[in-house]
């Protein structure tokens, strides 16, 4: 087994970024299912979700990383 | 001084003729700057007898270098496009790199010393001593040390330990680096270019006056400015809003144009490096508190909960101040470095598998990702700028919001 366990400490962050951003697009197109006409706003608050839970998937690869 | 600003605006409108005339002459001259400075690097060729022994005896440790280095390290040349650097690395592998050097200022006991990075001659590994004033040093990793008194095994004139981690470090002293590096100059030119764009657009809408529709640069750049000052900062911010635009339009754009520049491939990286974001939280951390009212404090230090929890409760919102600039600083930085390695590593992996056929796989990897990253580029932007707006905003709300506890309660 080659490599080193901070890559699979970097994979972990990234299924949890995957995890987070799918369910906040999820509930977001359901948001615009109910209400088509609120999909500007619903749209702008998914992609600031999606990039606070990056930001919190990014801590884990930065520790990875170092 | 709001007369002071018109009279330099009204000013500054008759000398507008010429203002056009002079940014031109100063992009020309910018862009002669650049292109005289590039220097390509050439072997010299040795005249005496020792020299060509020598010449002879690197010729054949570089050729074993050669066939070892036919496994391309990814690591390191991502991390040498992500990281800062002395000299402006333009393009070219090690043996012919174009790129131009860059001042570096040091501060040693005796003084400021100055010099240019062309004299360590291309080298990061410490084999290159400058000397300056009695004082020896030398470059290792692009991090600049006092050199030792001789050299090692491999040639450098650092000495080396192991810490406490395992991990091989430097030991010798450094002294004091304040120098213009990639990243630094970078920053001037990003400044540069937006005060240029700020103060045209500021003169141009006083010559035009407020009530003509905007044109040329005007109209690409005041959706932004208009978007940051209403979305951003008066529906997060409340009624005393106007004071922190300019701080906010000041992050919102500067981290644009620092994302974007360190997308293209001959520029520096500025939003990756941690040192930037950090300053800016800081900035972030001063104006939020500074700014902040008596509630604000009174919910750190007397926190609607029983007193009971008091031990708990206020380490950790003393902490809390502290960490959401942290998250800012993490973020930004992150993101952008982690797109960067990344689009790298892609296209690097036609050099790891050394053929053609996984270049157009590689290649359009690589293009999503980057457009992607364009998408982050401006999200990040964003997203700083939201969060200071939120932090100030929360800093300064007033105390009613007991009032509307109540009235939830009495729901």
């Amino acid at each position: 087994m080659t490599g080193s366990i901070a890559a699979i400490g970097a994979g972990l962050a990234a299924i949890g970024a995957g995890i987070g951003i799918g369910q906040i697009g999820g509930h977001a197109m359901d948001a615009i299912a109910r209400q088509p006409e609120a999909h500007g706003k619903i749209q702008t608050t998914m992609l600031i979700a999606a990039a606070l839970v990056e930001g919190a998937a990014l801590f884990g690869i930065v520790v990875a990383l170092l | 001084m709001a007369e002071f600003k018109a009279d330099f605006l009204l000013n500054m409108n008759s000398v507008l003729p010429k203002l056009a005339h002079l940014k031109q002459l100063f992009f020309i001259v910018l862009v002669l700057l650049f292109s005289m400075k590039v220097s390509a690097h050439e072997p010299t060729e040795p005249d005496s007898l020792e020299l060509v022994n020598a010449k002879v005896a690197t010729e054949h440790k570089a050729a074993d270098h050669t066939k070892h280095e036919d496994k391309v390290n990814i690591q390191e040349v991502a991390f040498d496009h992500v990281l800062d650097a002395h000299s402006w690395h333009l393009w070219g592998d090690h043996e012919h790199p174009v790129s131009f050097p860059l001042p570096v200022i040091l501060k040693t006991d005796k003084g400021l010393v100055f010099f240019s990075s062309g004299e360590f001659h291309h080298d990061t590994h410490g084999k290159v001593v400058v000397e300056k004033n009695g004082e020896r040093f030398v470059n290792y990793k692009e991090d600049i040390y006092y050199a030792s008194e001789s050299e090692n095994a491999e040639g450098e004139f650092v000495e080396f330990a192991v810490n406490e981690k395992g991990k091989n470090v430097v030991t010798n002293k450094a002294p004091l680096d304040f120098s213009i590096t990639k990243n630094a100059a970078q920053l001037i030119f990003s400044a540069i270019i937006l005060i240029l764009l700020f103060t045209s657009m500021a003169s141009a809408y006083k010559k035009t006056g407020v009530t003509s529709a905007p044109k040329g640069k005007q109209s690409f750049l005041e959706p932004f400015v208009v978007f940051v000052r209403d979305e951003i900062a008066k529906s997060n911010i409340g009624p005393k809003y106007e004071k922190y635009v300019p701080y906010l339009l000041t992050v919102f754009f500067l981290i644009l144009i620092n994302n974007v520049f360190g997308l293209i491939p001959i520029s520096a990286n500025v939003t990756g490096n941690i040192a930037f974001t950090f300053v800016l939280s800081v900035i972030t951390l001063i104006v939020t508190n500074v700014s902040a009212n008596k509630a604000y404090w009174g919910h750190i230090f007397l926190p609607p909960a029983p007193k009971a929890l008091y031990p708990i409760l206020i380490p950790i919102e003393i902490v809390g101040i502290f960490t959401k600039p942290f998250a800012l600083m993490i973020r930004l930085f992150a993101n952008m470095t982690a797109g960067h390695i990344i689009v790298i590593s892609l296209v690097g992996l036609i050099f790891v598998f050394q053929t053609l056929w996984v270049s157009p796989v590689a290649v359009a990897f690589a293009l999503f990702i980057d457009i992607l990253e364009v998408l982050v580029a401006v999200l990040q932007a964003y997203i700083f700028t939201l969060l200071t707006a939120l932090f100030i905003g929360s800093a300064m709300v007033e105390h009613h919001h007991e009032d509307s506890h109540e009235e939830a309660g009495a729901h």
